[in-house]
């Protein structure tokens, strides 16, 4: 399961990072390492792009990011 | 003995309020050698030998973005005595993270744990003490917002930077990461040395696969071959790349030490709260209009109800001034052209430009506000979809919209976008936005050729100025500014209130900025349309502009427009005189046409163009490039007067092959 394909509300635990060069570190740098819980709070209104919350902070990455981010034990709230 | 010291620390943290609060008005603004990244120094109040340089607000230090570049380059380079890591305490994990990068540097360091007071009141805590034991770095909490704290940190800065005491070699990787950075540092060892990088930094970097370290180091071909074995291991043994085995590394350690120190109970206030207010701002139907909402509001108030009175009071005390010196100056019979220089140039030309201040000042407080809020980022979420398809990302609208108001703020309004290539692309197209000082134009053609489709004809020039922005959005996407964008990894931080001291310190700036482009570049520029204006080639003054050289120019380039379906001194003539400010193209056709009522100048005007002319006129004007004041305002903040230039020569000749589409094709359709 990736993270583009899951509903607001859902959450899961990041399993790996795909992508590469400048994006990918940046998603590491901001936390979005193996093993962190992350929660899709919300999809903006036309669409894209989505805000997440981790490490009890919000951030919001487009769905073509999320998409290259794995997830594992999906839980809904 | 002078103390330089560098304030770092994540985007959002408070950064900007502390360094106010530090600094004071005591600021010194420029930028970093070679980007359009703004560089901060201040004076540390009451410590005359301190100085405090304001980095970019970054989150890591990863060699991919400007703003981590600078940083870099001014951590190693520069070696100031000592860094303050400003930490946000609501979101430490993700702050730490840079923390433990900027340790490596083997740099003095003071940590600023800030909203501290946002923590305790939600009932959570952190064992600072502890937190400081682990890290072996002294720290002090503060609340930037509330000013507490801040003495005491400058004791400790003080204190720390006079007995140079380095952070502690925290060593935060076990197993594989660790033996390949150990084996990689005893390989460089020397080179780390004699090229001035901290060993432990420049080991890591070289894990991480970090070039512009090894260019830094000047690793040979052999050791590239040691250090990609040594690595090829690591990754194997992990079963994971060297940089996410690196900031997996790192955060595991965050979390273990922030689960020693930090409690935790729930959310703070604050972020209870942002969820609750994006459940409106940001919400499915609503977040849009909201926005333009709130983007009418600011518009009205900047332009109208707040500013227009304001501008038109500045007027009158620019024209009443105006006068006591013309005054002044026949009581003391200075000659003419002395009198005509000061008054005709220098005083119509600056005070026409002056009395722009209070709308400049009055959007930015409101764009303050809304940054400061927080607003600004959601407006980046909401907006992002549509303008990532012209190759932006969604901050970019905000300044895009305001350029609908003044070119000027919307260029100096890029100011707070992350990335310096989407900055630089939208300062090309924002002045495509057709701003206010267009629309006298507008009227005086309209009402000589579409009196019957004014609204249609001015609605038709709004949607080809956005039209344009959005092809040249395509184009340059696919040509200049091609390459990777920056990716959109953005924090949406809690909403806060914003602090007053910023706002002012934010307009103040904002405002002394253009007051001072008005005093040189605008100046300049005044002056030369002065002289072409009031003398002829034998640098006689004219009593008649027609005789003047900005005439025979106008005359001269005229037939430059012969595509456009037009060939009239006069016309180039005023276009030439709109670079001031646009509404004087108006002013210029009315003198030099001699037209003394509005009929005249409408039955004047049909003799110099037709409807079709016309239209391909307005088509120019509406594209060609901004006025003196925005076009100082380009250079500001593309930092270079050649790429100033070149944006100026793109945007009219854009206007030109814009004008020409609409004679040309136009006349296939209704033959001239």
């Amino acid at each position: 399961m990736t993270l583009d394909n899951i509903k607001p509300g859902q959450g899961g635990v990041i399993t790996a990072i795909g992508g590469q060069g400048a994006l990918r570190r940046r998603l590491l740098d901001m936390g979005l390492t193996p093993n962190t819980r992350v929660q899709v709070r919300k999809v903006a209104p036309m669409g894209d792009p989505i805000e997440l919350s981790l490490r009890s902070y919000v951030l919001t990455i487009r769905k073509e990011e999320a998409s290259k981010i794995e997830l594992k034990e999906v839980f809904s709230i | 003995m002078k103390y330089v010291f560098a304030l770092a620390g994540n985007q959002n943290s408070g950064k900007t309020t502390l360094y106010n609060n530090l600094t004071g008005s005591n600021q010194h603004v420029g930028n970093f050698p070679g980007v359009t990244i703004e560089k901060k120094e201040g004076q540390i109040k009451k410590n005359k030998d301190a100085y405090l340089v304001d980095l970019p607000g970054i989150y890591s230090l990863s060699p991919y973005t400007m703003e981590e570049v600078v940083t870099r380059d001014f951590l190693l380079k520069e070696h100031p005595d000592l860094i303050l890591n400003i930490v946000d305490a609501t979101n430490i994990e993700r702050n730490l993270y840079l923390t433990l990068q900027l340790m490596e540097l083997s740099i003095p360091m003071v940590i600023a744990l800030n909203m501290m007071d946002e923590v305790r009141a939600s009932g959570n805590s952190i064992d600072v003490k502890k937190l400081s034991d682990y890290l072996g770095i002294p720290i002090v909490p503060i609340s930037a917002s509330k000013n507490e704290g801040i003495s005491e940190l400058v004791d400790v800065i003080m204190k720390t930077a006079m007995e140079k005491k380095s952070p502690k070699k925290l060593d935060f990787c076990t197993g594989e990461v660790h033996r390949a950075i150990h084996s990689i540092s005893h390989l460089i060892e020397e080179q780390a040395e004699k090229s001035g990088y901290p060993l432990r930094f420049a080991a890591t970097k070289l894990v991480e696969g970090d070039e512009p370290t090894m260019k830094g180091l000047a690793i040979s071909e052999n050791q590239l071959h040691i250090i990609s074995h040594v690595v090829d291991d690591m990754e194997k043994a992990l079963d994971t790349d060297r940089e996410a085995a690196l900031a997996d590394m790192r955060y595991t350690y965050i979390e273990k030490i922030c689960k020693d120190t930090v409690i935790k109970k729930q959310e703070t206030k604050e972020q209870i709260r942002s969820e609750k207010i994006d459940r409106i701002l940001t919400h499915k139907y609503l977040g849009i209009p909201i926005f333009f909402s709130i983007m009418f509001l600011v518009f009205w108030l900047t332009f109208g109800a707040i500013g227009a009175p304001l501008q038109g009071y500045l007027e009158v005390i620019i024209g009443a001034f105006t006068e006591m010196v013309s005054e002044t100056m026949n009581a003391a019979q200075v000659s003419s052209w002395v009198h005509s220089l000061v008054i005709d140039g220098i005083f119509a030309g600056v005070g026409s430009v002056l009395s722009f201040l209070p709308l400049i000042v009055i959007l930015f407080f409101f764009l303050s506000l809304l940054e400061d809020s927080g607003y600004m980022a959601r407006v980046a979420f909401l907006m992002d979809k549509m303008l990532r398809k012209i190759g932006l990302s969604g901050r970019s609208f905000v300044p895009m919209l305001i350029g609908f108001g003044c070119s000027v703020p919307a260029i100096m309004a890029t100011r707070t976008l992350s990335s310096e290539r989407d900055r630089k692309m939208t300062i090309v197209l924002t002045p495509f936005m057709s701003c206010s000082a267009k629309l006298p134009i507008y009227g005086m053609i309209t009402m000589a050729f579409f009196p019957e489709n004014a609204a249609l004809v001015m609605i038709a020039l709004y949607m080809t100025g956005i039209l344009t922005a959005i092809l040249s959005g395509l184009l340059l996407k696919s040509t200049i500014f091609k390459g990777e964008p920056v990716p959109f990894v953005m924090e949406l931080p809690a909403y806060r209130v914003p602090s007053r001291k910023s706002v002012l310190v934010h307009m103040w700036e904002k405002g002394k900025d253009f007051i001072q482009r008005a005093f040189t570049v605008i100046f300049l520029g005044t002056i030369i349309i002065w002289f072409l204006q009031s003398f002829d080639w034998s640098l006689n003054m004219v009593g008649d502009s027609t005789m003047s050289i900005l005439a025979s120019i106008g005359t001269l380039i005229s037939p430059l427009f012969i595509p456009l379906g037009f060939n009239d001194w006069r016309a180039s003539t005023a276009l030439i005189t709109g670079l001031t400010a646009k509404e004087a193209v108006v002013s210029t056709l009315t003198v030099l046409t001699g037209a003394g009522t509005d009929i005249q100048l409408s039955a004047i005007l049909n003799t110099m163009f037709t409807p079709l002319s016309a239209y391909a006129f307005l088509t120019f004007t509406l594209l060609y490039m901004p006025c003196i004041a925005a076009f100082a305002a380009t250079k500001r903040e593309l930092g270079s007067m050649k790429y100033a230039v070149l944006t100026a020569l793109y945007q009219t000749l854009t206007a030109f092959a814009a004008g020409t589409l609409v004679y040309q094709i136009g006349s296939l359709f209704i033959g001239g």
